[in-house]
């Protein structure tokens, strides 16, 4: 019986597959008549953003990236529910050895250089390749090597909390004033600009770098947290 | 087609990382493997001409996924069948 229903299941699968599939004609030049035409177009034109990525990814499909945000918050906020347990006795990390000097000097050396790596990053995200993800994710990485090198680093959850709250809440409230001119959503009410400059692209820097904070405050948290687990 | 020799390269450089990482019983050398992988996967975003991805890729891929998989390890076990073999054969040197 239930071979029955897997070969039945897998047969019902495989024809929506195939449905799927047997439309798409490939081989064949599909994105003639597409949206890559108005976008490559538009960003330059109008938007004055000179990274076609991030006029994509934070204007024409901003709606997404908050998806994507709200995806990553859900995904942190319950492995800290799973890890939350000894959050009384923060500090004491279960260590297998101490760093040595040279590792504790080189991470306090470093650790400046990787945060200005972050934040230039996810500042200039719609001039040079990188963004607001990436950003937040070399943050991360600046705070993890510190966390490996001192035993007694501390980060503060109400702090991180507090970030993280806030840089989401100023992307919603970005978003929502879009609608004052009559527009739509995330639609760009700021000024444009020139092309190549900081101050251009209207609102897509000011999204970036909430979505900077953002990520940086929820990787770090989550850092800490899986750091802080012991048996 | 020097790039397409590298890309070439890089690709079985990936695949060998893969299944090395699958069929490892030790579990760090596993990790390690799929920071390998990770590895390779920006250098190929990179050639192919997508700087944002190979940015994401170095950053979560290469640092933050491995260092969160080598916390797990130190935390819990680090080879793949310690309690299966526990009880079947006890090795007479420990």
């Amino acid at each position: 019986m239930r071979k029955f229903l897997v070969i039945l299941i897998l047969a019902v699968l495989g024809f929506y597959l195939f449905e799927a599939f047997s439309g798409l004609g490939l081989g064949f030049p599909r994105f003639e008549h597409g949206v890559k035409d108005y976008y490559l177009d538009k960003t330059v034109s109008e938007l004055h953003v000179a990274n076609t990525v991030t006029s994509i990814v934070v204007s024409f499909r901003g709606f997404d990236t908050l998806g994507e945000v709200t995806v990553l918050f859900l995904a942190v906020s319950a492995l800290g529910s799973v890890l939350y347990k000894r959050r009384h006795d923060v500090g004491s990390r279960s260590i297998l050895f101490a760093s040595s000097g040279i590792v504790r000097s080189g991470s306090k050396l470093l650790f400046p250089a990787i945060i200005l790596l972050g934040v230039y990053i996810f500042i200039h995200g719609h001039l040079t390749p990188g963004g607001g993800f990436q950003g937040g994710a070399i943050i991360a990485t600046g705070f993890l090597l510190m966390l490996l090198a001192y035993e007694n680093f501390r980060v503060s959850h109400h702090v991180l909390s507090y970030v993280e709250s806030l840089a989401g809440i100023i992307f919603v409230v970005i978003g929502l004033l879009g609608f004052i001119d009559g527009g739509t959503f995330l639609q760009n009410f700021l000024p444009s600009g020139i092309l190549n400059e900081l101050f251009s692209g209207g609102v897509i820097g000011i999204i970036y770098v909430m979505v900077g904070f953002k990520v940086a405050a929820e990787l770090t948290g989550l850092i800490y947290s899986v750091l802080h687990e012991k048996d | 087609m020097i790039y397409l020799i590298l890309i070439f390269f890089l690709l079985i450089l990936m695949v060998g990382a893969a299944i090395y990482a699958v069929v490892q019983k030790d579990l760090l050398y596993a990790v390690i493997a799929t920071g390998v992988i990770s590895l390779v996967l920006t250098v190929l975003f990179y050639i192919l001409q997508a700087p944002d991805v190979a940015l994401t890729e170095a950053a979560i891929g290469v640092a933050l996924t491995t260092i969160i998989f080598l916390i797990t390890i130190r935390n819990t076990l680090r080879h793949e069948d310690e309690y299966s073999n526990k009880d079947k054969f006890k090795s007479p040197t420990k």
